[in-house]
C-alpha cells in the first residue's frame, strides 16, 4: 500500500514552449489579458441570453411586451404634467410630449443597462458559481437584450415623430444620421460604469445602496427633462459642469437631429466618444480582473 | 503512452473563514502596501490546513494543499474524500469558476464541467428553449445544439412536455432534461460532481451508462467526484484521495478506496476496543472471531463477533444492532439481539454470522445499542472494515462472485422430464 501513498515526484521539467496547451489555469493573469477572443467564440450564448431577458420577462403578463410601450408613455405623460405645466420648464418649442420621450428613452436605456450591469456579478452568482463563461458574455447580453427594448420604444418615438412632423412642428435635419453613433455611445457608456461598479459591489455591497439613488439623481445633471440652452440662459456658469457629463451631448445631438433644436458640437460629441473609449477600456480590465475570483467574495 | 491532457502543479487554494464583507477593506490595503513594496501577501502565510472539526486559530484556511497530479487522455479519474477534503474546490478551480492562490494547471482541449445539473434553466422557459440557453451556456454553439437536439430530447425523455415551460416540470423531469443536455455534451474533458446523486434508480442507470459510453467508446477524459463508492469503481480506472486539503494518494482506483477505507474506519483489526460511555452504559469491546488474516475473514467460515458491555445501571429493555454495510454506505442487511432486561454488571453479547453469508466483499460495520423506549444509546457508524476472502471456490466461474450477500441455503434441483 506504500507505493500508492507518495504523491509522485515533482513533474519533469517542461521545456518552455513546446507544449500545445489549450488552457493554462494560474492564480494571477496579466492585466491585459483580456480574452476578447473568447467571448466572440461564445457569441451564440449572448443571443440566447438575450432571448429569455426578453421572453421571460413578458411570459405570463397580460399586456405583455406592450408595457414596453406603456412605461415610457406613462413617464412622459406624467413629466408633461410635472415638469412642463406646473414647473413650466421650456422645452425650446418642441412639442413637450416628443421633447420627454426623446429624453426618457435615451435615458432608460442607459439607466436599465447600467444598474443590471452593476449587480451582475450579485444577480448571477449561481451561474457564474458552477459554469465558466467568460463572464463579459453576460453585461454584452444586458446591453443588447435592452437594445432590443430602446428600438421597440424608437418605433412608439417614430410614430409620434410622425405625426408632429407632418404638422409641422419640429425640423429634422441631417444630424438624424448620428443616430446609431449615440446609441453605440450610450451603450459603451453604460456598460463601461457598469462593469467599473460592478467590480466593485462584489466586495463592498454599501455601493448597490448608493447606486440606485445615484442613477435617480445623475439623471438631473444630464438635460433629459430640460434643454441645454435653459441652463445656458439661466445659469450660465453651470453649462460647463453638465457639458462634463459625456451623457450630455448625445441627449443633445439626438434631438437636434429629431427635433431641430438641440446643442451640438464635433467638440463635445468627440468628447463623449473619448470619454466612452476610456471607460470601455478601464471596465473590461476590472471586469476581467474581477472575474476570476470573485466567487470567494460576492 | 497516452498523452498528458490536464497536469495540475502544486496548487493550493486559500480561503479566508468567516464573514468577507466588511473590515476586507483594510486587509486590501494591507495587501496593496504589501504588493508595493514587492513583498509577499502578508495574509498567505498565515492558515492551517482545512479540518472542520477542530476550531481554527486563524482566519485563514487551505482547502487545497500543493496538489500535483496528471491525467491521460482517455483516463477516468475519481477523485474522493471526505466532505470538505477539498474535492469541490479543485473542480471549481479545474472548471474555472474560480483561480487557485497558487501554482497552475494546465488543459488541453475543450472542458465541460457538470458541478450542477440545469445550471441557468430559466423556470419560464420551455423545456426546448431550456436546452438551448442551458447547452450555450456549458459552451456548445448554436448549431452544434441542433444536431444534437433529437439526441436530446430523446434522452430525456420528456418529449411530450419539449414545449412546456420547465417551471411546471416534476423535479425528476428537470432533471432529466437537464442532465441529458449536459451528457450530449461533445468536450474533450468531462468534469462531474456528484450530479448522479438525482433522479430515479432508472435515471441513474442511465446516467452511470453514459458516463462509461463517453470514457470507454469514445475515448473522453473524465474526472468525476462522488461519495457513491461503488459508482467511482465501476467508473474509474484511476483514483485521487483528497483529505483535508492534502493529496492523500493517487493510483489505480481499487488501491485507493482500500486505503481510503482503511483511514476512513477507526480499526480494521479483528479485536477493537471501544470503551465508551454514554448515559451509564459503556461499550467496552468488540471481537472477530474467524481465522482469517488481519482485517479480513474468511467467507467459508462461521463469523462469531461478540460485543462487550458494561453498564451500572438496570435497564427494561436492551438490545444491540449490527448493520452490514456495503461500500457506497447503505446497509444490506441488519441483524438485532432480543430486546431483553439488563441488569447491571458486565455482558458479552455474540453474534454468529453462519459461513457463506457474506460475500467475498469488503464491509464496513455499524453498532448499535438500543434500550426500550426507543432509544439510542450508542451509535457507531463504520466502526469497523472488514474484507470477506475465499480460498477454495468450486466450478468454473473464477471472477468474483457477484452480489452483496451470498447465502447458501436457495434450494436448486434438476430433473429431467
Amino acid at each position: 500500500m506504500e507505493e500508492i501513498k507518495q504523491i509522485p515526484p515533482t513533474i519533469e521539467i517542461i521545456q518552455e514552449g513546446d507544449d500545445h496547451w489549450t488552457e493554462v489555469i494560474r492564480p494571477k493573469s496579466g492585466l491585459f489579458d483580456l480574452r476578447l477572443g473568447e467571448v466572440w467564440r461564445y457569441r451564440d450564448l449572448v443571443m440566447m441570453f438575450v432571448k429569455r431577458d426578453i421572453v421571460a420577462n413578458y411570459k405570463q403578463t397580460i399586456l405583455g411586451p406592450i408595457w414596453i410601450f406603456l412605461q415610457p408613455i406613462m413617464t412622459s405623460l406624467m413629466y408633461v404634467i410635472v415638469f412642463g405645466n406646473i414647473a413650466g420648464i421650456s422645452t425650446d418649442g418642441v412639442p413637450k410630449i416628443l421633447f420627454y420621450l426623446a429624453g426618457v428613452m435615451l435615458w432608460n436605456y442607459f439607466s436599465e443597462c447600467f444598474n443590471k450591469t452593476a449587480t451582475v456579478f450579485k444577480d448571477n452568482a449561481s451561474i457564474f458559481g458552477k459554469v465558466y463563461f467568460p463572464r463579459l458574455v453576460m453585461p454584452l447580453a444586458l446591453v443588447v437584450s435592452n437594445l432590443v427594448k430602446l428600438l421597440i420604444q424608437f418605433a412608439l418615438f417614430l410614430v409620434f415623430f410622425g405625426y408632429f412632423f407632418y404638422k409641422g412642428e419640429i425640423h429634422p435635419n441631417a444630424y438624424i444620421l448620428f443616430f446609431p453613433l449615440l446609441i453605440l455611445l450610450l451603450a459603451g457608456i453604460s456598460l463601461g460604469t457598469g462593469m467599473i461598479i460592478s467590480s466593485l459591489t462584489t466586495k463592498y455591497r454599501d455601493l448597490i445602496f448608493l447606486l440606485t439613488f445615484g442613477v435617480q439623481l445623475f439623471m438631473y445633471a444630464t438635460p433629459v427633462i430640460y434643454p441645454l440652452s435653459v441652463v445656458a440662459a439661466k445659469y450660465p456658469k453651470m453649462v460647463g459642469i453638465i457639458k462634463l457629463n459625456p451623457l450630455t451631448s448625445i441627449m443633445e445631438t439626438f434631438r437636434k437631429g429629431f427635433l431641430g433644436n438641440g446643442d451640438f458640437s464635433w467638440g463635445s460629441l468627440g468628447y463623449s466618444a473619448a470619454f466612452t473609449m476610456v471607460l470601455l477600456a478601464f471596465g473590461t480590465v476590472i471586469f476581467n480582473k474581477v472575474e476570476k475570483n470573485f466567487m470567494d467574495t460576492v | 503512452m497516452s498523452e498528458v491532457v490536464i497536469k495540475v502543479e502544486d496548487v493550493s487554494k486559500q480561503y479566508r473563514l468567516g464573514s468577507v464583507g466588511t473590515g476586507t477593506l483594510s486587509h486590501d490595503l494591507n495587501r496593496m502596501w504589501a504588493r508595493v513594496r514587492g513583498k509577499e501577501d502578508p495574509f498567505a502565510k498565515l492558515g492551517e490546513t482545512n479540518d472542520r472539526t477542530t476550531k481554527a486559530t486563524s482566519d485563514f484556511v487551505w482547502s487545497l494543499k500543493d496538489i500535483n497530479f496528471e491525467v491521460k487522455h482517455g483516463e477516468v479519474m475519481g477523485i474522493i474524500g471526505r466532505n470538505g477534503a477539498g474535492k469541490s474546490t479543485l473542480l471549481k478551480i479545474l472548471s474555472r469558476t474560480t483561480s487557485p492562490t497558487t501554482g497552475n494547471i494546465k488543459i488541453k482541449g475543450r472542458v465541460a464541467s457538470l458541478l450542477e445539473v440545469g445550471t441557468g434553466f430559466h423556470p419560464e422557459l420551455t423545456g426546448k428553449e431550456n436546452i438551448y440557453l442551458n447547452g450555450a451556456i456549458l459552451g456548445m454553439t448554436k448549431a452544434e445544439i441542433s444536431r444534437k437536439f433529437d439526441e436530446i430530447v430523446d434522452f430525456s425523455g420528456v418529449e411530450r412536455y419539449i414545449d412546456t415551460p420547465v417551471k411546471r416540470y416534476s423535479s425528476g423531469m428537470y432533471v432529466r432534461l437537464a442532465f441529458a443536455v449536459a451528457a450530449n455534451l461533445e468536450p474533450d474533458i468531462l468534469i462531474v460532481d456528484e450530479v448522479l446523486a438525482v433522479g430515479d434508480a432508472e435515471f441513474q442507470k442511465k446516467c452511470l451508462g453514459k458516463m462509461k459510453d463517453v470514457s470507454v467508446n469514445d475515448g473522453r477524459t473524465v474526472l468525476f467526484v462522488s461519495h457513491n463508492l461503488l459508482a467511482v469503481k465501476s467508473l474509474c480506472k484511476t483514483g485521487l484521495w483528497l483529505d483535508k486539503g492534502l493529496c492523500k494518494g493517487i493510483g489505480p482506483i481499487d488501491k485507493i478506496i482500500d486505503s481510503y477505507m482503511q483511514k476512513n474506519q477507526s480499526n480494521k483489526s479483528s479485536a477493537i476496543t471501544i470503551d465508551k460511555e454514554k448515559d451509564g452504559f459503556t461499550v467496552l469491546s468488540v471481537d472477530i472471531s474467524n481465522n482469517g488474516a488481519e482485517g479480513c475473514f474468511n467467507i467459508e467460515e462461521d463469523l462469531t463477533i461478540t460485543v462487550n458491555v458494561k453498564s451500572e445501571k438496570h435497564y427494561e429493555a436492551i438490545n444491540i444492532n449490527l448493520f452490514f454495510n456495503s461500500l457506497d454506505g447503505s446497509v444490506i442487511f441488519a441483524t438485532v439481539s432480543p430486546a431483553e432486561k439488563f441488569e447491571n454488571g458486565t455482558y458479552t453479547y455474540t453474534c454468529v454470522v453462519p459461513a457463506y453469508t457474506l460475500n467475498d466483499i469488503l464491509y464496513s460495520l455499524d453498532l448499535m445499542v438500543v434500550q426500550n423506549g426507543p432509544k439510542i444509546i450508542h451509535h457507531f457508524k463504520d466502526f469497523l472494515s472488514m474484507e470477506g476472502i475465499e480460498d477454495r471456490r468450486e466450478g468454473a466461474w473464477l471472477d468474483k462472485f457477484p452480489g452483496l450477500i451470498r447465502p447458501q441455503y436457495f434450494k436448486w434441483s434438476k430433473t429431467k422430464i
